[in-house]
C-alpha cells in the first residue's frame, strides 16, 4: 500500500460465508438474536465515521431473529437465509420503515407496504437490519448526491464507495451485513461493489420483482443483491428471483438453485474479450488486474476468444436520454399532495407542487427532470428519445450476436478505481462516464456479476464484470467464481 | 440535435416539470444541459433508418417472457385508507387537502 493509503482509515473486514452462519444457526450453536446484536454493535462503532445506513429496523430485526432462534430450538425446518443479517437499500419498502431513497422530499414517508424483495428475504429467515444510503432516487456514481450526507468507502474513507448503492457496498464490505439488496439502472450495483472490493449481481431484466422499488428508468431498474463472495450472492439471487404478479415486467421464467449453479466450474466455458472496454480512458493499473483475471481463467479451461461489440461508445449517451426520460415520468409523483415533503404556505396548487419539488430535490435529480421533459418534449422527441431508443436496439443485438458464440463476455466493471470525496461533483459529465462499461448491459438487459479481481499498488480494489445472455446468471456466476478462485 | 438550449426553453422546460429555479439555478442548469446535450449528439453519427426503436427489452430474453401474460382482471382489495392517508402532508381522513385551485 502506498504511504497515502495508509493515512486514511480503513474499515474493511469480511463477514463469515452464508453456509457457515447458517450451519451454526441449525445447530444452535448461534443464536440469531445474538447475530443481530452483534451485527448493531458492529453498525454502532462503524457507522459514525461511514454512514452506510440511513436508519435501523431494530424491532422488526429482533422479533424475526427471535421467530428465527425458537423454530431452531422446536428444530422446525429453517429457510436458506435463517438468521442472516441483511441491510436493505433506502430505495425499497419496509411497511412502516423510513423510505427516503436518499431525498429530503421522502423525509418521514413511512410506506405501508413491504417490497416483494423485503417479504421474500423474510420468508427464507434473513433479519432485516435496516436501510441503506445512496444516491438520491439512486441517480449518482459516488453516493455524494444523497441528502443525508456521502458514504465513505471503507477500504480508504478519503474516497467514495461508489454509487448509487454505495451504503449497500459499503455495509458488506465492512461487514455492517452479511448480505445487502441494492438497485442498478446503470451501473449502481456493479461499480458500488467494484469500488469496494465485494460482489454485486445484476439479475436479468424481469428476473426480480420491482415491486415496491421507487421507479427511476422502469425500462432498467433492476434490484439485485451484495455479498462478500459469489456464492452467497448466488444464494441471494436464489431467494429473491421469480414471477411476482405484483409487477408486470416480472418473467416467469424457471429459477434455477443459483448456488448449486455456481458449483460447476467454468471448465470449457467460451469467454468473451470485447477490445471496445480496454482502449482509452482505462486506467492502465485496471486493465492489468483485469488481464490478470483473464489468464486465470485461461488456467481455469476457459475458452477466451475476442468479441467485437461496436456500438459501445454510443452507450453513455444512449443511457442518459432514457434514463432521464423516464425519469422525469416517474418523478412526477413527488408533488406533496399524497406522502412526504410538502412546501408550507403556498398560495395555490401549481405553487404548492413547484416550491415542494424545488425544496425537495437536489441539484442531480433537477438536473436529469429537466433533461427528460427536455428530450420528450413536443419538437425534440423524435430526435433524442427515438433515436436512442433506436440505438439500444443495436446495443442490445450485437450483444445477442455475441452470445452466440460466447457463453460469457468479461470487461472492467469501471474504467477506475474508486475516486476521492469531491473529485468529480463540479462535472456531471465526468461522473457520468464512470458508468461506462455497466450501461451496456442495462440497456440489453442481460444479466451480470462483479467479482473483486485483484487491487491497485494502492490497495484499491478492482472489479471484473462477467455478463451473460438474458436468464443465464448461472454463467455469470461460473465464472465468477473461477476469477475468486484464483485470489487475483 | 445539435440545437442550442436558451435561458428561455429551460425556464419552459422547468415550468413543464413543474421545477422551480432559483436566480443561480438557470444559469448552471443551462450550462449543464447544452454539454450534455452536445455529448448525447453523437449518436446523429449512427444511420438508425429502419431500425424498430427498443423500448421495452422482454421481449429479448425469449423464454418466460411476459409479454402477453395478463392478469385476471377481478376485484382484489388495495392498500387500506387507514394505512394510507396518514401518510399524507394534509388530510381530513378521507380525502388529501391541498391548496387553493381556483380563485374566484
Amino acid at each position: 500500500m502506498s504511504s497515502e493509503a495508509k493515512s486514511a482509515e480503513s474499515f474493511v473486514e469480511k463477514p463469515k460465508t452464508l453456509a457457515g452462519l447458517h450451519e451454526g444457526i441449525v445447530s444452535g450453536r448461534t443464536k440469531a438474536v445474538d447475530l443481530a446484536a452483534n451485527y448493531y454493535d458492529r453498525i454502532a462503532q462503524k457507522n459514525p465515521r461511514l454512514n452506510a445506513y440511513l436508519s435501523l429496523t431494530k424491532e422488526r430485526a429482533l422479533a424475526q431473529a427471535e421467530d428465527v432462534d425458537k423454530a431452531a430450538a422446536k428444530g422446525d425446518p429453517l429457510g436458506v437465509l435463517a438468521g442472516i443479517p441483511v441491510g436493505i437499500k433506502d430505495v425499497l419498502v419496509m411497511k412502516g420503515a423510513p423510505a427516503t431513497a436518499g431525498s429530503k422530499i421522502l423525509k418521514g414517508y413511512r410506506p405501508p407496504y413491504d417490497a416483494t424483495v423485503v417479504s421474500r428475504l423474510e420468508a427464507a429467515g434473513a433479519v432485516l437490519l435496516g436501510k441503506l444510503n445512496c444516491d438520491e432516487f439512486a441517480m449518482g456514481s459516488s453516493n455524494e448526491n444523497s441528502a443525508y450526507g456521502p458514504v465513505r468507502n471503507p477500504v480508504d474513507t478519503e474516497r467514495v464507495p461508489g454509487g448509487s448503492s454505495g451504503g449497500a457496498a459499503a455495509a458488506v464490505a465492512a461487514n455492517m451485513a452479511v448480505a445487502t439488496l441494492g438497485s442498478d439502472t446503470g451501473g449502481s450495483i456493479r461499480q458500488p461493489a467494484s469500488f469496494c472490493g465485494v460482489v454485486g449481481v445484476l439479475p436479468t431484466y424481469g428476473r426480480v420483482s420491482r415491486y415496491g422499488l421507487i421507479a427511476f428508468a422502469s425500462s432498467l431498474d433492476r434490484v439485485g443483491p451484495f455479498a462478500s463472495n459469489v456464492r452467497d450472492a448466488a444464494t441471494m439471487l436464489g431467494v429473491i428471483a421469480g414471477h411476482d404478479s405484483k409487477d408486470a415486467t416480472s418473467s416467469t421464467t424457471p429459477v434455477p438453485d443459483f448456488a448449486a449453479e455456481s458449483d460447476k466450474g467454468a471448465e470449457r466455458l467460451r469467454i468473451g474479450i470485447p477490445a471496445e472496454y480496454f482502449g482509452e480512458g482505462l486506467d492502465p493499473e485496471v486493465g492489468a488486474a483485469i488481464e490478470r483475471g483473464i489468464a486465470a481463467l485461461k488456467a481455469a479451461g476457459c475458452v477466451v476468444k475476442p468479441v467485437s461489440l461496436p456500438h459501445t461508445r454510443f452507450a453513455v449517451p444512449t443511457y442518459y436520454l432514457i434514463a432521464t426520460a423516464e425519469a422525469s415520468a416517474n418523478l412526477a409523483r413527488f408533488d406533496g399532495v399524497r406522502y412526504g415533503y410538502r412546501s408550507p404556505a403556498s398560495e395555490n396548487l401549481a405553487a404548492m407542487y413547484s416550491h415542494s419539488r424545488d425544496e425537495g430535490f437536489g441539484a442531480e435529480v433537477k438536473r436529469r427532470i429537466l433533461l427528460g421533459t427536455y428530450a420528450l418534449s413536443a419538437g425534440y422527441y423524435d430526435a433524442y428519445y427515438l433515436k436512442a431508443q433506436q440505438v439500444r436496439r443495436l446495443l442490445a443485438e450485437e450483444f445477442l450476436r455475441a452470445f452466440a458464440e460466447v457463453d460469457a463476455i468479461v470487461t472492467p466493471t469501471a474504467p477506475t478505481p474508486a475516486f476521492k470525496l469531491g473529485e468529480k461533483t463540479g462535472d456531471p459529465q465526468a461522473m457520468y462516464l464512470a458508468d461506462i462499461f455497466t450501461v451496456t448491459a442495462s440497456l440489453a438487459g442481460i444479466c451480470g456479476v462483479t467479482v473483486p479481481c485483484g487491487t491497485t499498488e494502492a490497495g484499491l480494489p478492482v472489479g471484473m464484470q462477467v455478463l451473460a445472455r438474458h436468464m443465464n446468471e448461472s454463467a455469470a456466476f461460473r465464472v465468477a467464481r473461477a476469477v475468486e478462485a484464483a485470489k487475483i | 440535435m445539435t440545437a442550442k438550449v436558451t435561458v428561455k426553453d429551460v425556464e419552459r422546460v422547468a415550468e413543464l416539470a413543474h421545477l422551480e429555479l432559483g436566480p443561480e439555478e438557470t444559469p448552471a442548469m443551462l450550462h449543464d444541459l447544452n454539454a450534455i446535450l452536445d455529448y448525447v449528439a453523437e449518436l446523429n453519427e449512427l444511420d438508425t433508418t429502419g431500425v424498430e426503436p427498443l423500448a421495452q427489452v422482454s421481449e429479448l430474453s425469449l423464454e418466460g417472457s411476459s409479454k402477453g401474460a395478463l392478469r385476471a382482471d377481478a376485484i382484489r382489495p388495495s392498500l387500506d385508507r387507514a394505512d394510507v392517508m396518514p401518510q399524507a402532508p394534509e388530510t381530513d381522513g378521507a380525502f388529501f387537502k391541498v391548496p387553493k385551485v381556483i380563485e374566484r
